[in-house]
């Protein structure tokens, strides 16, 4: 049972980079759906850079740029061209994905380094490691995924606690009056959407570095379209979030894990279950107006100053 | 002021500057194609040239390029349908699935011996059926709850797909597949006939393009459903029953995408298969909005589309260069197109300019 829980715990962490960031980005309100794109773009770049450079960091480095670059391609469209969001954010999906088997294609089947693996390697976190049935799951984890902990507690802190964190719901709750109030909207939106696309690009890496350390061109599998889900399905809040991956990780694995013990589960209508959850969650939370499970009001409305 | 960029409504602009901008931008998105491809140490004009020829180069690639522009199109013109109404559906690839499922489902339970006529009749209804049935879903939350359509229509598709996985790995598995996880290839008399080389669906596709051109300005379901795009308050003022068009709108898009399913399983699959929608669902949005949501530009942008997917997939071969150029090419053509938009819309000028003229 634990042995599971902790695989779920792996599961979900690239769902929680990828969800935790599609979440910032929609805060300030804008809707990206390139986090498919953008997950494979850190997921090819961090491959990339880590089997020619065999540098952990860089590695890291390398997924946190891949995933900033394709957002800023989307932000620069949508923020200061105008365009059309959803056809932006789809057409960077197409783009990140062509992207991604273009470059990853002479690597087909190459392994990650032995060194980046060790790197990350499990590590039981003292104290905390040691705590029953808890530290088996939550802390006895890859390096990474303590990273993934970390973002999401800072992401928490910051969206709840900060000044600039309650400014960016200002921008994507209400942008014109957010913008009268003095807030430099277009900065927010930028910043928030790069943060938002580097940690789809960690979200990505995570998948190519860790979870399947060989480079496969599907690696990232339909996961940045779960995410879109999740952050649905969590309400926009960074804590929830974390539960959520976890939960919509195990979903992921569930099926296999039940065949193991000679249940004849398909793991496809496992597969069903986030998405038909996300539907339900949407229909509901606009029957109910409940204030906090709603989407951000200026989601999806590209801010035009002159045009108010 | 500090911002030296003044941005200002553009009232008039020539339809010819219009075309100009909107070329320049594609040539733009080309030079910048051949300058990724120049970095990455290959030769962009044999590339380009190549894709071309993979296109266009024998009279059975050129086949393949309209093969491949049918199912495009259809789809482009049912998402058109949708966004003349200003409704999102991003879920022509659940809906393009749904269809193949419907079609795929009659085409598994006739009996070998019934006419062909019939079996290919009674799958396109059933294929209409289940991509209509698919759009409806979403389109009757939004009529009656408002649900947001954008998330409803996007989850939609992987419902569809993750349906179609588990029919190919489970229940509709071959029983004579050797434990293959693939489904039965359908029996002759399920199969499109073939005109002039090319599966029937092209002179289906031009039907549709027409009927939907006539729908859109012609009719009063047409004509209100662009009225309910523009304004849902200027609909209800005059009239108009929202619900009901919503939900119409949305059957004749769904029903569209269906056809697309019943095309690709019956012509191009001969069975069906998780993937059967293969992403023309997406890149028919690109489609539809590129041709401004008018069912004739959509065909030559369909076309083109096809033609740049059919020479990914011959430089794959020919080349041994991965086919996925063909999608970076797309993607960075979509980006500059959608970037010029603003300068087409709006005019941009240095603020210092201005003083001097005054």
């Amino acid at each position: 049972m634990t042995a599971f829980l902790a695989s779920c715990v792996v599961a979900g962490i690239p769902l929680l980079f990828a969800t935790v960031g599609e979440l910032i980005t929609e805060k300030s309100g804008n809707l990206n759906l390139g986090v498919e794109g953008m997950m494979l773009m850190g997921a090819v770049m961090g491959f990339l850079v880590s089997y020619n450079t065999s540098n952990p960091y860089f590695t890291i480095l390398a997924a946190v740029l891949a995933g900033a670059g394709g957002a800023l391609i989307y932000a620069f469209l949508t923020v200061s061209l105008r365009a059309n969001q959803v056809v932006t954010g789809l057409t960077l999906t197409i783009f990140g994905t062509g992207f991604a088997k273009f470059l990853g294609q002479p690597y087909l089947g190459s392994a990650v380094p032995g060194n980046v693996s060790e790197f990350f390697a499990k590590t039981s976190i003292p104290v905390l490691g040691d705590i029953p049935f808890i530290g088996p799951i939550f802390f006895q984890q890859d390096k990474f995924t303590y990273l993934a902990y970390i973002m999401c507690a800072i992401a928490a802190v910051y969206m709840y606690k900060t000044r600039i964190g309650l400014n960016l719901k200002a921008v994507g709750e209400n942008t014109s009056a957010a913008d009268a109030s003095g807030i430099n909207v277009k900065l927010y939106k930028y910043v928030h959407i790069l943060i938002g696309g580097a940690l789809c690009g960690l979200g990505g890496a995570y998948l190519s570095i860790i979870r399947i350390p060989i480079w496969q061109e599907d690696v990232v599998n339909g996961r940045g379209w779960i995410a879109v889900a999740l952050v649905i399905f969590v309400a926009w809040n960074p804590i929830k979030a974390f539960f959520g991956a976890i939960l919509f990780g195990g979903l992921s694995i569930m099926g296999m894990k039940l065949q193991v013990l000679g249940l004849d589960f398909s793991q496809y209508l496992f597969d069903m279950i986030p998405y038909v959850a996300t539907i339900i969650i949407v229909v509901f939370s606009t029957h109910k107006k409940k204030k906090e499970s709603q989407p951000p009001q200026d989601l999806g409305n590209n801010y035009f100053r002159e045009e108010r | 002021m500090t911002n030296p960029i003044r941005i200002t409504k553009r009232a008039d602009l020539s339809r010819r500057n219009e075309i100009l901008i909107r070329l320049l931008a594609v040539v733009l998105s080309i030079v910048c194609a051949g300058l990724a491809l120049m970095i990455m140490g290959l030769d962009p004009i044999k590339i380009f040239s190549s894709i071309i020829e993979g296109c266009a180069g024998t009279e059975l690639r050129i086949k393949q390029t309209i093969v491949k522009a049918i199912p495009l199109t259809i789809a482009s013109l049912g998402i058109i349908v949708a966004f003349k109404m200003n409704f999102w559906n991003i879920g022509a690839e659940g809906q393009i699935t749904m269809g193949a499922f419907g079609a795929t489902l009659v085409a598994l339970n006739v009996p070998p011996t019934t006419p062909t006529a019939v079996t290919l009749l009674l799958m396109f209804i059933c294929a209409v059926i289940c991509g209509a049935i698919w759009a409806f879903i979403p389109a009757i939350f939004k009529a009656k709850l408002g649900t947001n359509e954008t998330i409803f229509t996007l989850m939609m598709n992987y419902v569809a797909i993750k349906f179609v996985t588990y029919l190919q790995y489970g229940p509709w598995i071959d029983p004579n597949g050797g434990g293959f996880p693939r489904i039965a290839q359908f029996t002759e008399n399920c199969i499109l006939p073939s005109v002039l080389g090319v599966n029937i669906g092209w002179i289906f596709a031009i039907i549709c393009v027409v009927l939907v051109y006539l729908f859109i300005n012609h009719t009063k379901t047409g004509y209100e459903i662009t009225v309910v795009g523009q304004s849902y308050e200027t609909a209800r003022y005059a009239g108009m029953n929202i619900s009901k068009i919503i939900v119409i709108a949305m059957l004749i898009s769904g029903g569209l995408c269906g056809t697309v399913g019943m095309i690709q399983a019956s012509a191009v699959e001969k069975t069906l298969v998780a993937t059967i929608a293969n992403g023309y669902g997406f890149t028919a949005i690109i489609t539809a909005w590129l041709s401004k949501l008018n069912p004739i530009t959509c065909v030559f942008i369909c076309v083109a589309f096809a033609a740049l997917i059919q020479g990914g997939a011959y430089i794959q071969i020919a080349l041994g260069v991965s086919s996925a150029v063909s999608s970076v090419v797309q993607g960075l053509i979509l980006f500059f197109v959608l970037g010029s938009e603003f300068f087409i819309q709006y005019k941009v000028s240095l603020k210092h300019k201005d003083k001097e003229v005054a």
